[in-house]
């Protein structure tokens, strides 16, 4: 910490409020992103006070707050630990094949949750229930964690490591003390949403027969239709995002970690495996066996044995168009969004950019389809011509995956030193051009990063979609769901198998971000 | 920053390429239906490969184009709901009676054109008028021949409620399908026995998330027996039999009131322009066309239409022993259905 805090000093400009431009541009982000909130609010007053008595104070919602906090709890550990051993051995040890591996350690992120659950379900009915619904989703989503702590690891100033080896720590201690709380931001970053992705997810744990809250509102809207019960009980999911970002700020604490120069520093020495080699090889094996082989085996399966099977080029061809391009410029819009906040909250602490930042986080806690009515009702009587058009699609998916974009920005704005702007700034540069000419292209990779993982998130999401786009629009999510819904399973493997084929170069990018200062 | 500057370019570049890209796909979604005759929007919850055939064949017929837009019962329903008088939908297409009786108390639907209307038997109609009934489901229970034998089959579906079955039975309740039969069972038999039965079923099932999952399981032996709807085992049967070549099917029949036969219908909305048009799809789907191509279809669902005869792998409808009593007005819109299960704690 003492040691972390000395580089680039406690507050990014102190003494140098944030300009009113940056102030209002973050704000609008955030106010844009708080619409889902506001309808949930709306609507759970509506329910009445004797209704919430009768339907929020029962046992059942008792039940399902236990089995919502015990598995985000329990993943999200998981997925921390699993993150970071991935990332530690991929980045800093000798593993073999690291190159191969640690781009395939990121894939499962390109599987959409209920392919794999799927996959997982015919394969043994032993996952459903509390510790499968653990098991799948950690496996699917460690990712999240693994991407944001190998970039960090990769950007991080070796000197630190060697100043506490030589003050005498012992690899263990240096770990613990030192580069573990320089992965703080990543780390507590990747499991934030890890646990907001959680609190959302609804098709996997619905095959995997564990009910959380927000499966229980996909209930309330389909057994009775009921709106206002529904938000209600989103309301409490809220209540829970709340926690969770409170919790994530204290984790994070105060310390910088920017670093001057991002080809400065030298590569870190890796640590040697030895006899430890084939345990740890085996273990990632395990790792991309479990999480990539049972899902992509169960997409293999259906081609073999199903009637439906055929490879209608054009429709092939269109929904992979569709979902390219639905998802490149979800991408590109949600990153530009999430800049302003960033920048403000990276560079500006304090309650206002606080507020603003964790204020873009919420909606990712909220279930595809209170997000999706919520849109609709907003756009329908106060927006009218885009109902239903592409740029209101892009507009759901931008609220909906802020936070994948904001985690990726604020962790390459953080390893960018204030005092390149500044010195830019002092030289007479305008604000705009010290964006465009250092501040750019130093977080470049980091923004690349972002925006590949929203586009991954868009090409495998479905309630919104289903709702929001212009009529007729077909993506591979939405034709795998239609497929599968007739159980016509073969019909639907070739758009998985495409949906798994388009993300990848995405998922190379994520795995490429902050490799740049290796290379020199 | 040599290097830094060309990935600025590059970050701008595909910016601009997207913003290209999500203008043509938005020109895309606005340019159509505004040529010559009036284009339908149809909100469609039934299987999206059926409803494609049976809207092809009506526009080959009619020279009226039909936009569809697809998606789950309750989600469809829930959004006609947020749209209001504004809603671009003109007709909606649903897998299960409920959502049309919901949207029917909301005051949303048009009364369907008389004709049409006599074209299915009115008990599988609106009680209203609002919408017609144009395929059937019949519930079934699905067993495994090596877990249960042909003796120990329930007489009646109230029967799995009791002692015997603990432990053998496979429900999803929180799937529409099932709540459907809840309510079934709840206008025949009253709260009292209805609570009673759920009961016994919470203690003797396993609940599952859908008709799918219930299959998988009773395929597998990890469950005896499971309440689902007829058509999951045929689908199965013709894609792969994957999910049931250890399953058989046993129909409650005599009135039971597992023997229900839940509708899937469509309605008006009444905020639709193009009425005319749009009771020409209803006419269309409840009539001989539009019903013969269902029973032609790989969907394996009843057709309503008394004069078109189902698929002849299917146990004629008129064996089913269907209650005649329980229709989809006595279901209406599920709620009480869900009460009792809330109560039940299966909800």
């Amino acid at each position: 910490m003492a040691l972390t805090a000395t580089i680039g000093g406690r507050r990014g400009r102190a003494g140098n409020g944030p300009s009113l431009r940056l102030v209002v541009l973050a704000a609008l982000v955030a106010l844009f992103a708080l619409i889902p909130l506001m309808f949930v609010v709306g609507e759970a007053v509506q329910a009445g006070g004797g209704e919430v008595q009768r339907l929020v104070f029962r046992a059942r919602v008792g039940h399902l707050l236990w089995n919502t906090v015990r598995l985000v709890a329990a993943s999200t550990a998981l997925c921390g630990v699993v993150g970071v051993g991935a990332a530690w051995l991929v980045e800093r040890t000798s593993l073999p094949g690291r190159r191969v591996v640690g781009p395939l350690l990121a894939a499962p992120l390109a599987v959409p949750a209920f392919v794999s659950s799927y996959g997982w379900v015919s394969l043994t009915p032993a996952v459903q229930g509390y510790g499968g619904a653990v098991l799948i989703v950690s496996l699917a989503y460690y990712p999240l964690v693994y991407l944001p702590v190998a970039a960090a690891l990769r950007g991080m100033d070796p000197a630190l490591e060697e100043v506490a080896r030589s003050l005498g720590h012992g690899p263990w201690r240096t770990f613990v003390r030192v580069t573990l709380p320089q992965l703080r931001l990543a780390l507590g970053g990747g499991m934030l949403i890890v646990a907001l992705h959680e609190l959302a997810e609804f098709g996997a744990f619905q095959l995997l027969r564990f009910q959380t809250f927000t499966t229980e509102i996909y209930s309330e809207y389909e057994a009775s239709f009921n709106g206002p019960v529904a938000n209600l009980l989103a309301a409490v999911l809220v209540a829970l995002c709340l926690l969770l970002l409170l919790a994530e700020i204290r984790l994070r604490g105060r310390g910088r970690y920017s670093r001057l120069g991002a080809g400065a520093a030298r590569s870190l020495p890796r640590v040697r495996l030895g006899r430890s080699t084939p345990v740890a090889l085996a273990a990632v094996g395990a790792l991309l066996a479990v999480g990539l082989g049972v899902p992509l085996g169960s997409l293999i399966h259906w081609l073999v044995i199903g009637s439906s099977a055929s490879f209608p080029v054009g429709a092939l061809a269109s929904a992979a168009g569709t979902s390219l391009g639905l998802g490149l410029a979800a991408a590109v819009v949600t990153t530009l969004l999430a800049l302003p906040v960033a920048l403000l909250a990276e560079r500006h602490r304090g309650p206002l950019p606080n507020v603003l930042e964790r204020s873009t986080y919420v909606a990712h806690a909220l279930p595809g389809i209170v997000i999706a009515l919520a849109l609709v009702f907003v756009a329908i009587h106060y927006c009218r011509p885009v109902y239903q058009t592409t740029p209101l699609l892009i507009a759901g998916y931008a609220i909906l995956f802020l936070p994948m974009a904001m985690v990726g920005v604020r962790a390459a704005l953080a390893q960018a030193a204030p005092v390149l702007t500044e010195t830019a700034r002092s030289l007479g540069a305008h604000p705009l051009a010290v964006l465009r000419r250092v501040t750019l292209p130093v977080i470049a990779p980091g923004l690349g990063a972002a925006a590949a993982l929203v586009f991954l998130m868009v090409a495998t999401e479905l309630t919104t979609t289903l709702l929001l786009a212009p009529i007729g629009t077909e993506t591979l999510a939405t034709r795998v769901w239609s497929d599968t819904g007739t159980l016509a399973y073969a019909a639907a493997a070739p758009y998985a198998a495409l949906l798994v084929i388009i993300s990848a170069p995405a998922v190379w990018l994520l795995t490429r971000a902050g490799r740049k200062a290796e290379l020199t | 920053m040599v290097l830094g500057r060309s990935r600025f370019s590059t970050v701008l570049s595909v910016g601009a390429v997207s913003a290209a890209l999500a203008a043509s796909l938005a020109a895309c979604g606005s340019s159509s239906g505004t040529a010559g005759k009036a284009t339908l929007t149809l909100y469609n919850g039934q299987h999206a490969s059926t409803t494609t055939t049976l809207v092809a064949a009506f526009t080959k017929d009619t020279g009226i184009k039909v936009n569809v837009r697809s998606g789950e019962d309750p989600e469809l329903a829930n959004q006609i709901l947020q749209e209001g008088s504004a809603s671009p939908a003109d007709v909606v297409y649903t897998e299960n009676s409920p959502a049309l009786e919901l949207l029917s108390e909301k005051g949303k639907l048009a009364p369907v054109d008389a004709s049409t209307l006599a074209d299915v038997p009115a008990r599988y109609d609106s009680p209203h008028g609002d919408w017609v009934g144009v395929a059937g489901r019949e519930v079934v229970l699905a067993y495994n021949p090596a877990k249960l034998s042909a003796s120990d089959l329930p007489r009646s579906i109230m029967d799995v409620g009791g002692p015997n079955w603990h432990g053998k039975v496979g429900i999803a309740p929180s799937d529409a399908d099932f709540q459907a039969i809840v309510a079934a069972v709840d206008k025949r038999e009253g709260t009292a026995k209805t609570t009673a039965w759920l009961d016994g079923l919470k203690r003797n099932g396993e609940e599952f998330s859908g008709n799918t999952a219930i299959l998988q399981a009773v395929n597998r032996g990890q469950i005896a027996a499971g309440i689902i709807y007829h058509y999951y085992y045929f689908r199965d049967q013709a894609e792969s039999g994957a999910n049931t070549s250890h399953v058989k099917m046993y129909y409650f029949g005599h009135q039971d009131p597992g023997a229900y036969l839940s509708v899937s219908g469509a309605a008006v909305l009444k905020s639709s322009k193009h009425q005319a048009e749009a009771q020409r799809l209803l006419a269309f789907l409840a009539g001989v066309q539009g019903q013969t191509v269902l029973a032609h279809s790989n969907d394996f669902e009843y057709p309503l239409n008394p004069s078109v005869p189902a698929n002849p792998e299917l146990k004629p409808l008129d064996q089913l022993g269907v209650p005649t009593d329980l229709g989809p007005g006595d279901v209406g819109d599920g709620g009480t259905a869900v009460t009792l299960l809330q109560q039940t704690g299966l909800l």
